[in-house]
């Protein structure tokens, strides 16, 4: 193979295909990736795809654990290049944003204006797209449900034709883009209901829950009691300490809880510190650091219960202090695997630390919380119950069989694991976990009639039918 | 897709009739391969290999003809496959045969065939199939190369000669795909003795160990990202050993 000829303008040579990995890194392939400039560029983009017959596939800022934002040998559409805040009603609280704005972004425009995100995940480097692909939860979905259940309407560009879709006008569409995973077309832009802050601090209380049973029973108090709730657990420890954890419960802060000082300016925009992390580290997590991390993160936490003034960051987004931890894991990178399970099978979350306990496995983080009522969308992941996500060191031996096996557990339980952590599922499990499939791939069919949006994800998990190129014999769908 | 554990959903087998793929499929079929190509030169073995894989739950199996001195046909059959298996996350090499020894009796047309089978063949293939998955984007190749190429013996030099060559140039391949990030790796395995059809009836040497053995090896080495297999593990560093032994001492070791 020659090298491709430089400086050559007047032919558009395809461009060489890069590494695109998902946040875990533990799993990359090869696609040429474009950025898209506007709303129209997107169109051309789409149209000119769907013309040569490629799969193609909207990528944010790639915090899906897995695969779900990688598309091998096909086209990836950058949107990080659609990233303005069109209009934000500062009366109603209503903004009209870019898909490629990252929720970082976002706040920094809102807050200051008394508003703030009524859903967000743990990180705000996700993208508004990427939220609402994933339908993303936050510490309060007990109350407030899903991200989606604040987006009033949303405009998608697919390979037949710009539409613009709201949950009461084209619910089919609708909810099939909301934690579609990207695979019914590319979101431009969407409007979100905001949530009203008179700060932007964040009262939290701080505890220690002794064991799983302790940390369980606080948090299934704190439902009624708090706006925002989340148990990190110590998912090493055994014996009398087995699921001990920190536990955070907030609130938004009112004035009257700010010290003096702050009161001038309540809103004051947070000055988040972010520390970088350098690429091409080998793994400097391992399991000796992983159980010395989670006993000191334990014995930190104060042992009666404090409330203390915090920005908004740092309570929301702790980790987005150290930009790129992930690379901490190394080359071989990690996985995440978050489940739920309803609240009659809670013995189920005891059941899987068990299991990776004896499986060897050492979980780096876990995050404990609990879930409200579902959304309407076929595919969004959250359902009343428990939610728990496990931080695992990928390429490690028996990974797979014991993942399969905890696969089993929380299927077998009613529950399900969560497309947008995932990279390792089995698909035969699919259809269990997520019963509503088969509606979801009908509204997709009418958007992506042909095929066109594709990830590596909805290949591995079956979530599309196999390209028609391919020839079926054999597969019995 | 392989997955974050590096699970392969499908499988193209070069020698599918080995017992070695054998057991490293039917660990596959455990978790998710639910298509396989078995491609060889005997059609009555691959067809029950092909009948174990569908018992163990492996959705679609096939076999197809494959000869691998049959230079002319390889880089057709990668590309066919693919079109036809759809994508291929996991291409398994394990064609090769011990032939005779003693440079008395080979005649020269044995040499060649054996230096074909063991290592022009797979390495014509290889790069065909290499290409197949830089084009889809992923996957992973993995090759049976030997302990006995780490050093080539007297006992079986034609054997041992043709391997190293393999593994010289899956090694090459190994630093070329890493160098152009698409995807793609390969993985060396070196077995040590390993008591199968292709060993029976020979004095079993030192280290000798079972399929199920080298199968679990492989899994482990897919779960890991490993560059090179070597099994049983022992056998690792003593291959240092190997390299160091002065010729003298080494042509005297026992055959």
């Amino acid at each position: 193979m020659s090298p491709p000829p430089s400086g050559g303008r007047e032919a558009p040579t395809e461009p060489e295909p890069v590494l695109v990995s998902g946040f875990g890194r533990a799993s990359a392939s090869a696609a040429v990736t474009t950025l898209v400039r506007s709303p129209d560029h997107l169109d051309e983009l789409i149209a000119r795809r769907a013309a040569s017959g490629g799969r193609a596939l909207a990528r944010g800022l790639g915090r899906a654990y897995g695969d779900a934002a990688q598309c091998a040998g096909g086209l990836v559409f950058d949107c990080r290049g659609l990233d303005q805040v069109l209009e934000l009603d500062a009366t109603r609280g209503v903004v009209r944003v870019e898909a490629g704005c990252s929720l970082r972004a976002l706040l920094a425009a809102i807050v200051p204006a008394g508003w703030f995100l009524p859903v967000t995940p743990g990180t705000a480097e996700v993208t508004i797209g990427g939220a609402i692909a994933a339908d993303v939860h936050g510490k309060n979905h007990h109350r407030d449900g899903t991200f989606s259940a604040f987006v009033d309407e949303l405009v998608l560009h697919t390979p037949v034709g710009r539409r613009t879709l709201s949950p009461a006008d084209s619910p089919e569409p609708f909810f099939a883009t909301v934690a579609g995973m990207g695979l019914t077309g590319v979101i431009s832009q969407a409007t979100l209901r905001l949530a009203p802050i008179t700060t932007s601090k964040m009262v939290v209380e701080t505890r220690r829950g002794a064991d799983l049973d302790q940390t369980m029973e606080i948090l299934e108090r704190a439902d009624a009691s708090h706006h925002y709730s989340v148990a990190w657990v110590d998912g090493v420890a055994r014996g009398r300490c087995f699921g001990r954890s920190v536990i955070t419960l907030g609130e938004h802060a009112g004035i009257e809880d700010l010290p003096a000082h702050q009161r001038t300016d309540p809103l004051a925009p947070a000055r988040a510190r972010c520390l970088p992390v350098p690429p091409g580290l080998p793994r400097l997590i391992s399991a000796p650091l992983i159980h010395a991390f989670n006993a000191t993160y334990f014995r930190r936490a104060p042992r009666r219960a404090t409330r203390e003034v915090l920005a908004y960051p740092p309570y929301f987004y702790p980790l987005d202090a150290l930009a790129d931890w992930n690379r901490l894991y190394g080359r071989r990178g990690f996985l995440q695997y978050q489940y739920v399970v309803p609240d009659e099978r809670a013995d189920v979350v005891r059941l899987v630390f068990e299991r990776l306990i004896a499986a060897g496995q050492h979980p780096s983080l876990v995050v404990l919380k609990r879930f409200g009522a579902a959304g309407p969308a076929p595919l969004s992941f959250p359902r009343p119950g428990w939610t728990v996500a496990i931080d695992l060191l990928a390429g490690t031996e028996d990974l797979a069989a014991t993942l399969d096996r905890v696969d089993e557990l929380v299927a077998s339980a009613g529950g399900r694991v969560y497309f947008a952590k995932d990279g390792r599922l089995r698909p035969e499990l699919v259809a269990a976990m997520y019963p509503e499939l088969g509606r979801w791939q009908a509204a997709r069919a009418e958007l992506d009639p042909d095929g066109l949006f594709v990830s590596d994800l909805a290949r591995r998990l079956h979530l599309v039918a196999p390209e028609p190129r391919f020839a079926p014999g054999g597969r019995d769908e | 897709m392989n997955d974050t554990t590096g699970m392969p959903a499908s499988a193209v087998v070069l020698g599918g009739d080995s017992e070695l793929a054998a057991a490293v499929l039917a660990k596959l079929a455990k978790r998710r391969l639910e298509r396989v190509v078995l491609a060889g030169r005997n059609e009555e073995a691959l067809a029950r290999r092909g009948a174990e894989l569908s018992a163990l739950g492996v959705k679609d199996v096939r076999t197809v003809h494959f000869d691998a001195t049959d230079h002319e046909r390889h880089d057709g059959l990668a590309s066919e496959l693919a079109s036809e298996l759809g994508d291929i996350d996991l291409v398994l090499v394990a064609t090769g045969a011990l032939g005779r020894t003693g440079s008395d009796e080979l005649t020269g047309a044995e040499v060649a065939r054996s230096i074909d089978t063991n290592f022009t063949g797979p390495a014509a293939a290889l790069v065909g199939f290499a290409r197949v998955l830089r084009r889809q984007g992923h996957g992973t190749l993995a090759v049976f190369s030997s302990v006995a190429a780490v050093r080539v013996r007297r006992a079986n030099f034609v054997y041992g000669s043709a391997k190293a060559g393999l593994d010289g140039f899956c090694q090459g391949l190994q630093d070329e795909l890493a160098h152009a990030r698409a995807g793609v790796r390969l993985m060396i395995i070196r077995p040590g003795f390993v008591h199968t059809k292709m060993t029976a009836g020979m004095a079993p040497q030192p280290f000798a160990t079972e399929a199920d053995v080298v199968a679990d090896a492989v899994v482990r080495g897919l779960e890991t990202s490993a560059e090179l297999v070597v099994v049983p593990a022992a056998l690792g560093p003593l291959s240092v050993l190997m390299r160091l032994v002065p010729r003298a001492l080494w042509r005297r070791l026992p055959s």
